[in-house]
C-alpha cells in the first residue's frame, strides 16, 4: 500500500493526463442534483455534495442497456438471428465514488458474477473500471454505513481511496488498478501520512449519528419473519412508486424487452422494481405478489433476510440512506430492520393465543 | 465469456396442433448451427426460453426427451404476446432458443425406485419428456414400476394422443388416462378428475416410490391430500413450479420464492422444499 500526495492545483492536470488512458466518470451537478456522468475534456468531478441523488450503479448496470441486435429484414441472410451489440471495452475510471457505493458493487457482483453464469455486460463494465473513491468527511443524519458493513473511509471495492486535506488530496493506493491509474495521472509524490487517514476515519465515524440493527436477522426463522404481524403497518403508506429501488445502489432487478424500429431490433435490459405489480404477474392474471404489503415485504425480506441467508455476506444494504431521504412517505429501512431484528416469533404466538 | 442472454438460432421444422380448441401447438425446432445441439444438452424436467426477435421470450418446459436426437420440441399454450405470435409462425421461420435452464427431475434419486407421474392439462410436457426417457431401452431397467395418471378436460384436449395409445399397449408402464367429462360413447378410459382417479389407481407411497406432479394449481391442491393419504412423504412428492421469468438463470430477480429462485434453484422442488419457502408462486 502506497500513499501519494496530490496538490489540489495539480489535480485537474493529473486527471487530464489520465484521460489519455481512461474514459473518466465522476459526479457533476446537473440542473438540480449531482449525478455521475462521463466527464468532458477538461471537466473535473464536483465534490460540493455528500452524495449523488441516484447511486452510481448505472455505470455498471445502466437503466436501459442494449444487449442484442437483429434484423427482421427477410432479404438479409442473417434475418432474425441475434447478435451481441458491440461495446466499448476500453478502460475507464470513476473519480469520486463514495465508499458506500463502492462497497455496493461487491454486493451486486454476487448476483451478476456467479460460478455457473456470468453477466458479460455487468462484469465486462466492472472489469474495465477503476474505482477512485472519495472519503466521506461529512456524513448526513440519514447515513448509517458504519452499521451496514461499510464506513466513510471503507476500502472494499475501491482501487484508490482519496481524502481531502484542505490544499491537497492524500490518496491511498489499494490495488494494481489503482497503481496504474496513479501512474497515468502522474501522481507519484510519496507521502508518509498514514496517521491522517486514521484520524480522518475516526473523526468521520464519530460524526455518524444513525445506525441500523441487524444482529438477530440471520438467526430469526425466515417463514416466521415472513408471517410477522407488522408488514401491513409498514406498507400502509407505500405508494409502490419504486423510488427506493431505483435510487438504491444494491437493487439489481431488471426486465428484458425488445424494441423494433422499422426492421432493426434490439433486446435490452431495463431496471425493474419489486414494487411494481407487473414485475411478477403471470400471463393468466394470477399474481403471487398481488398486494402492496406483499411487495413491500419482498423488498425488505430480500435485503434483510433472503440475502443474509443466501450469501452470508451481511445485509443487502450499504447504509447510503438514499431510500430514507427520498421515500415520499418516509418509509425507513432502519425502522423496518429494527422491527425485524427485534421480532420474536413467540410473541406472535402469544398474541394469537 | 459465454453470453447467457444470446439464444441459439433455430428453425421451426414442424408444427402440430395438439388440442381440439387449437390453443396448444407443438413446435419442433432444429438448430441452424452445427454443434449447438450438443451445447444444448438437457435432462427431462428442464426448460428453455423461446426467443422471438422483436417480440420477446417465454420460458417453456422442454417436451422432447434427451434420448431423442436431431431436434427439440415444445408444446405451447397460446396465452400472451409471445405465444400468440409463435402460434402464427410457420414452418421454416427462424427464431431463437436459450437454455437449457433450471434443474431437472432428480434422476439419480429416482434410480431403482417406482415412479408415479400425475399430470393435468398442458402441463404434461416435461412429463412426456420424462416418460420417453424412462421407457428408452437403455434406461427402463433403472426404474421400478412406472404409473401415469394423466387427465384433461376432454379427449380432444389430451396431448400426444398417438404416444398415449402406444404406452397403453405396453406392459412396462401403467397408464391411467382420464378426462373430466366426455360424450364419446367409444371412450374406453377413465372419466373423472385427476385427484379421485389418482386415489383409485395410484400405487401406495413408501421409501421406494416417488410421485412427480405437474398440473394446474387446482389439480395440485386436491392431489396433494390424496398422495398424503396414499402414504407419500413430502420429500417423495416432486413438483415443478412456474413463475413469471425473464432471464431464466437467476439474475433478474422476479421469480423468487423467498431465497430460492424458481428459474435457477427450480423449477423442480420437492413438496418438502416448497413448504420451507413463502410459496409466492
Amino acid at each position: 500500500m502506497t500513499l501519494v500526495k496530490i496538490d489540489k492545483k495539480n489535480w485537474a492536470e493529473g486527471l487530464k493526463a489520465a484521460a489519455d488512458a481512461y474514459r473518466l466518470y465522476g459526479p457533476v451537478k446537473g440542473k438540480d442534483y449531482h449525478q455521475f456522468k462521463a466527464l468532458e475534456k477538461g471537466e473535473t468531478p464536483e465534490f460540493d455534495m455528500v452524495n449523488t441523488r441516484l447511486s452510481p450503479k448505472a455505470l455498471l448496470f445502466p437503466q436501459s442497456e442494449e444487449m442484442l441486435e437483429y434484423s427482421l429484414d427477410e432479404s438479409r441472410e442473417d434475418h432474425h438471428i441475434m447478435k451481441a451489440v458491440a461495446r466499448d471495452n476500453t478502460p475507464r475510471a470513476v473519480i469520486g465514488i463514495r465508499p458506500c457505493d463502492a462497497k455496493s458493487t461487491l454486493l451486486v457482483k454476487l448476483n451478476f458474477d456467479t460460478p455457473e453464469v456470468k453477466d458479460p455486460y455487468w462484469l465486462g463494465a466492472y472489469q474495465n473500471t477503476t474505482f477512485i473513491g472519495m472519503a466521506c468527511d461529512a456524513p448526513l443524519s440519514t447515513c448509517f454505513c458504519t452499521t451496514a458493513g461499510c464506513g466513510p473511509y471503507h476500502e472494499e471495492g475501491l482501487d484508490m481511496l482519496v481524502m481531502d486535506r484542505g490544499d491537497a488530496y492524500l490518496a491511498k493506493i489499494l490495488t494494481d488498478k489503482g497503481k496504474a491509474f496513479a501512474d497515468a495521472a502522474g501522481w507519484k509524490a510519496a507521502a508518509d501520512d498514514q496517521a491522517a487517514f486514521e484520524s480522518g476515519k475516526a473523526a468521520a465515524e464519530a460524526r455518524m449519528v444513525s445506525s441500523i440493527k441487524t444482529d438477530n436477522l440471520a438467526d430469526t426463522d425466515l417463514l416466521e419473519l415472513h408471517g410477522a404481524p407488522f408488514w401491513d403497518d409498514i406498507a400502509f403508506a407505500c405508494l409502490n412508486c419504486g423510488t427506493c429501488t431505483f435510487s438504491c445502489p444494491t437493487c439489481w432487478c431488471f426486465d428484458i424487452q425488445d424494441e423494433v424500429h422499422g426492421k432493426a431490433g434490439v433486446r435490452m435490459k431495463n431496471w425493474d422494481s419489486c414494487m411494481f405489480p407487473i414485475f411478477t404477474v403471470h400471463t393468466t392474471g394470477h399474481n403471487p405478489r398481488d398486494t402492496k404489503t406483499q411487495r413491500v415485504r419482498q423488498r425488505f425480506m430480500h435485503k434483510l433476510k433472503y440475502f443474509v441467508d443466501k450469501y452470508e455476506a451481511g445485509i443487502m444494504c450499504v447504509g447510503c440512506g438514499r431510500c430514507v431521504r427520498q421515500c415520499p412517505v418516509n418509509i425507513d429501512i432502519r425502522r423496518v430492520s429494527e422491527l425485524m431484528n427485534s421480532f420474536k416469533p413467540a410473541d406472535a404466538c402469544a398474541v394469537q393465543g | 465469456m459465454q453470453n447467457p442472454y444470446l439464444p441459439y438460432p433455430v428453425r421451426i421444422d414442424d408444427i402440430t396442433v395438439e388440442a381440439e380448441d387449437k390453443s396448444l401447438k407443438t413446435f419442433t425446432f432444429v438448430f441452424l448451427n452445427e454443434g449447438d445441439e450438443e451445447k444444448f444438452a438437457y435432462q427431462a424436467g428442464q426448460f428453455a426460453e423461446l426467443s422471438i426477435p422483436g417480440k420477446g421470450e417465454i420460458p417453456i418446459g422442454i417436451a422432447s426427451s434427451p434420448v431423442e436426437k436431431g431436434f427439440v420440441k415444445f408444446t405451447v399454450n397460446r396465452a400472451g404476446v409471445v405465444t400468440t405470435h409463435l402460434h402464427n409462425m410457420k414452418v421454416g421461420d427462424i427464431m431463437g432458443l436459450r437454455g437449457p435452464l433450471g434443474n431437472c427431475y432428480p434422476w439419480e434419486a429416482l434410480e431403482g425406485k417406482n415412479v408415479l407421474i400425475v399430470g393435468g392439462g398442458f402441463a404434461f410436457t416435461t412429463l412426456r419428456s420424462s416418460i420417453v426417457y424412462m421407457l428408452d431401452p437403455a434406461n427402463r431397467p433403472k426404474f421400478g414400476n412406472i404409473d401415469v395418471v394423466y387427465g384433461a378436460r376432454s379427449p380432444g384436449m389430451l396431448l400426444y394422443k398417438n404416444e398415449l395409445v402406444e404406452w397403453e399397449k405396453r406392459d412396462d408402464i401403467n397408464m391411467h388416462i382420464t378426462v373430466d367429462a366426455t360424450s364419446d360413447p367409444d371412450w374406453k378410459y377413465n372419466v373423472g378428475f385427476v385427484p379421485p382417479i389418482t386415489e383409485q389407481k395410484a400405487p401406495p407411497g413408501g421409501d421406494d416410490t416417488y410421485a412427480i406432479v405437474c398440473g394446474p394449481p387446482i389439480m395440485i391442491k386436491f392431489t396433494q391430500p390424496v398422495l398424503e393419504k396414499l402414504g407419500y412423504a413430502h420429500d417423495h412428492i416432486i413438483m415443478s413450479l412456474e413463475n413469471r421469468m425473464k432471464c431464466g438463470f437467476g439474475m433478474c430477480g422476479r421469480c423468487g420464492i423467498g431465497k430460492e429462485l424458481v428459474c435457477k434453484d427450480g423449477p423442480v422442488f420437492t413438496l418438502d422444499q416448497i413448504n420451507k419457502t413463502p410459496r409466492e408462486y
